[in-house]
């Protein structure tokens, strides 16, 4: 494989060398049509950014309404007018909220904004080549993308509002536009969106899987491969095979919102009129969204994980421990990840026993995760850790992904989920474990790889106060929501008030939402420090972590094809950190073992008998030479 | 090192500009309301917010200055020659203060919210589901405090210093494999013990020799739940929802003879230590069936009937006598997102002894009552005996 890799190379290097120096680039093709990976890569990055904070804003709105039910807020109506009759949010608007707020974050935040920008950057960058497999598909993704973003927006200047359903769209809600008004025209919008966001994906998809099997360097193989591009590859190959999927949902939604089908409608009955739909199933939909949607969780987290393995272990001056351990693992989590989807439906009607399954099968997958939480913990061990906000926050999406974790071993059991399905319970274990653990390891991400993408240093002690106040925040808003989970609370509900038992957590609901607002507010130390920096950071060295991998060999101009001269040459495995007999606490992976003979260990020479015998010699001669002394 | 440029005079006066600006914005709105006072309430909107936004820009500006003190303070440790403030050891000492006072917090959590949590179980299985739930939890909060704790006080100990290398430990098999198969052994007595408490709960069949379980029929739509019981015959009709009217809510087919005595009711009632069996299904959309004092939840699906076998165990009155509250019920609610009323789809539910049980069934209404009878053409005839009971049920009530 790799030798077929390095014939590529020679000849798109000689092209591309040209191509970078010859050729004008105007705005247009510089900065929105560009076929540039790390152009790209920022175009995903900002763009996530953007929708992150929409989403974020549309989170504290309905916290507002959740802390405050029974008051009014005359801003509401100066800002949102009919969505917020007298001040206070309309209940279907308040769904609203809570279906694009989860639209948003999951889909073009940590799927896009996560796998799109670091997969682009890191890719090509990591493995040594000099760009995409293919660039063009590479900027059609970034288009689709961005149309998809502006249409599931426009959905807010319909005339009766965006989609409402949740944002798992279970029909018969979303498919009959009489249900609710977030099922009429808002829910065209979404699917349409939707549809467009998963092309995308799709394409962004092909193109890292592609160019990580084609395209690395001399000497890279798989196994000299950082996490981040393990779990990047991995990523992809889950959203290629999982999207689709949705896909075939979606439009077959489409189908009986338009055209009078029945997939998923069946003797329906609704405000008292009979409708005409026979024979399909609502179970289907629920089988067909989760068949992605459990993967895609999976998607969400992964590149995070694989981030903060790569920031923990150059932080922490220390090897990742378990390196082939921590890849089986991420193999074991992509192929489980799509059979354990049925534990979303426990409790929908379907097969018991199936159920019973699932919860086999979600179980197991439980064991690789722990592994990478154990060998995260090793990784620290004896290590000597800089306190980066990047390596901050690398630790913390370890500390999220403990605490939601361990709750996906109660909702895991099917019996126990009887109770806890659709709470609270829920909303606090998956905003931990893949909200914001996933946040937290594309923070830790862009603090890490700020450098690389703009030239210029973010602010350390802004960081600091971001992660620390953003930590704490996410925290104190999730960790008491598992309370009000196993008292019953469910989840989606427009008011505490006209419910006895529920009226004991409006406190709690009222602490809760000041919590998110400290931590949105704490966004802005974060806003700020990103866009300032990109500005006016001060300028960075070429490699300012201490960093082995084959980005920061690269000049810190980011030219177009990103190595000016030759690629670079691999010859050792990416973590190489504070090795005993080196010189320096880092061995760059272009360092051949020749040069680092005081270093070298017999592991290193596993599967390379010449170079052992070697390295035996230059043994043999240096106790000579000692006894020589 | 930023902070020098933030703090420098270009900021300053940015942000002196627009301090000015935010509180002329507030005399000017403080101006209009003074002149004419709810008039207009558009400018008042605005007030709270600006309020907000300059304390906003306070905090901003209080960073921007703990920022440049700090910066200051660095460089004069500098120009004595020291290595300036380690950051290092401060943000170490910061993850160990997290970890103690994280500590502390789930501790006051635990007891203070964990009160709250988990009312009493009052059917047979919610026992079994309670039992499975603690222990799990007893499993996982020793993993989970464990490892926070190697976490953040790792992050302490092994704070970075110029003087130290850390310690090269690529990988070791043994240990890697003892953090493989444990969780793996106890994941496995999880789902074993999980796996039969799920089959025992889900098992909806009568046993033979069990007396037959009281069906009862649970229907919902948009945003409110019908209740069916079965007359003296124990079953319940068979329903057809395209004979769904004003008056036939749940499309009951009267062609099916269980149906005549059938009852119709307006709380569920339920006699204590009873198997009582749910039939659910919804007409629009799904809702979910969810009682968590029962432990029980079920999606109601439209054209896709479920069923939630279970047990009542402990009477409301008796549970009013525990809890001290006199107003206590038993609650149902809709767990399933279902529209705008989604939040307000709630039905009492009262646990009976069985003599009330009976003497609450007696005065129930039948579903079929007289407007059905004259919409469906029902000669009164035909069923002399049965109208007979049902009126005189009608006048009772």
């Amino acid at each position: 494989m790799s030798t077929l890799a390095v014939h590529d190379h020679h000849g798109v290097e000689h092209h591309d060398h040209d191509h970078g120096h010859h050729h004008k680039e105007t705005f247009i093709t510089k900065y929105i049509f560009s076929q540039d990976h790390k152009m790209i890569a920022k175009q995903f990055l900002i763009t996530g950014i953007i929708m992150a904070v929409i989403a974020m804003l549309l989170s504290i709105l309905f916290r507002i309404q959740l802390a405050y039910p029974d008051k009014s807020f005359p801003l509401l109506e100066t800002l949102l007018g009919r969505f917020a009759p007298g001040g206070r949010l309309d209940p279907n608007f308040y769904l609203s909220l809570v279906t694009i707020h989860g639209t948003i974050m999951v889909f073009f935040v940590l799927t896009a904004g996560l796998s799109g920008t670091f997969s682009n950057l890191l890719i090509p960058f990591q493995l040594g080549a000099r760009d995409m497999a293919s660039p063009f598909m590479n900027m059609l993704s970034y288009c689709m993308f961005f149309t998809a973003s502006i249409i599931m927006l426009a959905s807010f200047f319909v005339q009766k509002g965006p989609a409402g359903g949740g944002w798992t769209i279970y029909p018969p809600l979303s498919a009959l536009p009489k249900a609710m008004p977030g099922s009429a025209e808002g829910m065209t919008l979404w699917l349409i969106s939707m549809v467009l966001f998963v092309a995308s994906q799709l394409m962004g998809g092909i193109n890292y899987v592609s160019t990580v099997l084609n395209m690395r360097t001399k000497g890279m193989d798989l196994w000299k491969m950082p996490l981040t591009i393990w779990a990047f590859f991995l990523t992809a190959i889950l959203g290629i095979l999982a999207f689709p999927v949705l896909v075939a949902g979606v439009v077959l939604l489409v189908f009986d919102r338009s055209f009078g089908t029945s997939f998923y409608l069946s003797e329906i009955v609704v405000q008292g009129q009979v409708m005409n739909f026979e024979g399909g199933s609502p179970i289907l939909f629920q089988h067909l969204f989760w068949f992605l949607g459990h993967p895609e969780v999976y998607i969400v987290i992964m590149p995070a994980m694989g981030i903060s393995s790569e920031v923990m272990s150059v932080n922490a001056r220390k090897p990742i421990f378990g390196y082939h351990a921590m890849v089986y693992s991420l193999i074991g989590i992509t192929v489980l990840s799509f059979i354990v989807w049925g534990h979303h439906m426990f409790v929908t009607g379907m097969n018991p026993f199936l159920g019973g399954v699932f919860m086999i099968t979600t179980l197991i997958i439980a064991v690789p995760s722990a592994v990478k939480t154990f060998n995260w913990l090793a990784t620290l061990w004896r290590g000597n850790i800089r306190f980066t906000p990047a390596m901050l926050f690398a630790i913390g999406l370890v500390s999220f992904f403990i605490s939601g974790g361990i709750t996906g071993i109660f909702l895991g059991n099917a019996a126990l989920d009887i109770n806890l399905h659709d709470t609270y319970f829920v909303v606090a274990h998956f905003h931990l474990v893949m909200g914001s653990a996933a946040i937290f390891g594309m923070l830790a991400g862009v603090y890490h790889w700020f450098p690389k993408m703009f030239g210029r240093m973010m602010d350390e002690k802004l960081g600091y106060l971001h992660f620390w106040l953003t930590f704490i925040g996410a925290y104190l808003v999730f960790f008491p929501m598992h309370f009000m989970g196993l008292d019953g609370v469910p989840r989606r509900y427009y008011a505490f008030t006209e419910i006895e038992s529920l009226k004991q957590w409006l406190s709690v609901n009222t602490f809760i939402t000041w919590a998110a607002i400290m931590s949105a507010v704490a966004q802005v130390a974060f806003l700020f420090n990103f866009f300032y920096s990109i500005f006016f950071g001060k300028k960075a060295t070429q490699n300012p972590w201490g960093s082995t991998t084959l980005e920061w060999t690269t000049p810190v101009e980011r030219i177009h094809g990103n190595w000016p001269g030759e690629l670079p040459t691999v010859y050792r495995w990416p973590y190489d950190y504070s090795k005993p007999g080196a010189e320096e606490d880092f061995i760059p992976q272009t360092t051949p073992y020749s040069q680092t003979m005081t270093s070298n260990l017999p592991h290193d020479f596993e599967d390379n008998p010449i170079g052992l015998t070697q390295y035996n010699e230059w043994l043999k001669t240096q106790t000579v030479n000692e006894e020589v002394k | 090192m930023a902070f020098k440029k933030l703090i420098n005079n270009k900021i300053l006066s940015l942000f002196g500009v627009l301090m000015l600006s935010g509180t002329s914005m507030v005399m000017a709105a403080d101006a209009t309301t003074a002149a004419a006072p709810g008039s207009d309430a558009a400018p008042s909107v605005w007030i709270g917010v600006s309020y907000y936004v300059l304390l906003l820009l306070v905090v901003c500006f209080a960073v921007g200055i703990i920022g440049k003190i700090l910066h200051v303070y660095d460089l004069t440790l500098k120009l004595q020659r020291k290595s300036g403030i380690k950051w290092n050891n401060v943000m170490g000492v910061i993850c160990l203060a997290f970890l103690i006072a994280g500590l502390v917090g789930v501790y006051w959590s635990f007891t203070v919210q964990g009160s709250m949590i988990l009312p009493e179980a009052a059917s047979l299985h919610g026992k079994t589901i309670d039992t499975m739930f603690w222990t799990t939890f007893g499993i996982t909060v020793v993993v989970f405090i464990g490892t926070q704790i190697l976490l953040f006080s790792f992050a302490f100990i092994y704070r970075g210093s110029d003087k130290r290398r850390a310690y090269y430990l690529p990988h070791n098999n043994t240990i890697e494999k003892i953090w493989t198969v444990a969780p793996a052994i106890v994941l496995t007595v999880l789902v074993i013990f999980g796996f039969f408490t799920w089959r025992s709960i889900t098992n909806t069949v009568d046993a033979k020799g069990e007396p037959a379980s009281i069906n009862i029929d649970l229907t919902g739509h948009q945003f409110a739940w019908e209740v069916r019981y079965p007359g003296k015959d124990g079953k319940l009709g068979m329903k057809n929802y395209k004979l769904v009217s004003g008056s036939n809510k749940v499309g009951v087919d009267f062609k099916d003879r269980n149906s005549l005595d059938d009852l119709n009711a307006d709380t569920i009632v339920l006699p204590v230590n009873k198997s009582v069996r749910l039939n659910i299904i919804a007409q629009d959309v799904i809702h979910s069936v969810y009682m968590p004092n029962f432990r029980l939840q079920m999606n109601a699906v439209p054209g896709l009937p479920t069923f939630f076998k279970f047990t009542p165990t402990i009477t409301t009155a008796d549970m009013r006598n525990r809890l001290d509250k006199s107003d206590f019920e038993y609650h149902l609610y809709c767990n399933k997102i279902c529209g705008g009323g989604h939040y307000n789809m709630q039905k009492i539910v009262r646990v009976v002894t069985e003599a009330e049980y009976q003497d609450w069934l007696s005065h129930q209404k039948p579903y079929l009552n007289d407007q059905l009878r004259k919409e469906l053409k029902m000669a009164d005839a035909s069923q002399p005996k049965q109208s007979g009971v049902q009126n005189r049920l009608a006048f009772n009530n």
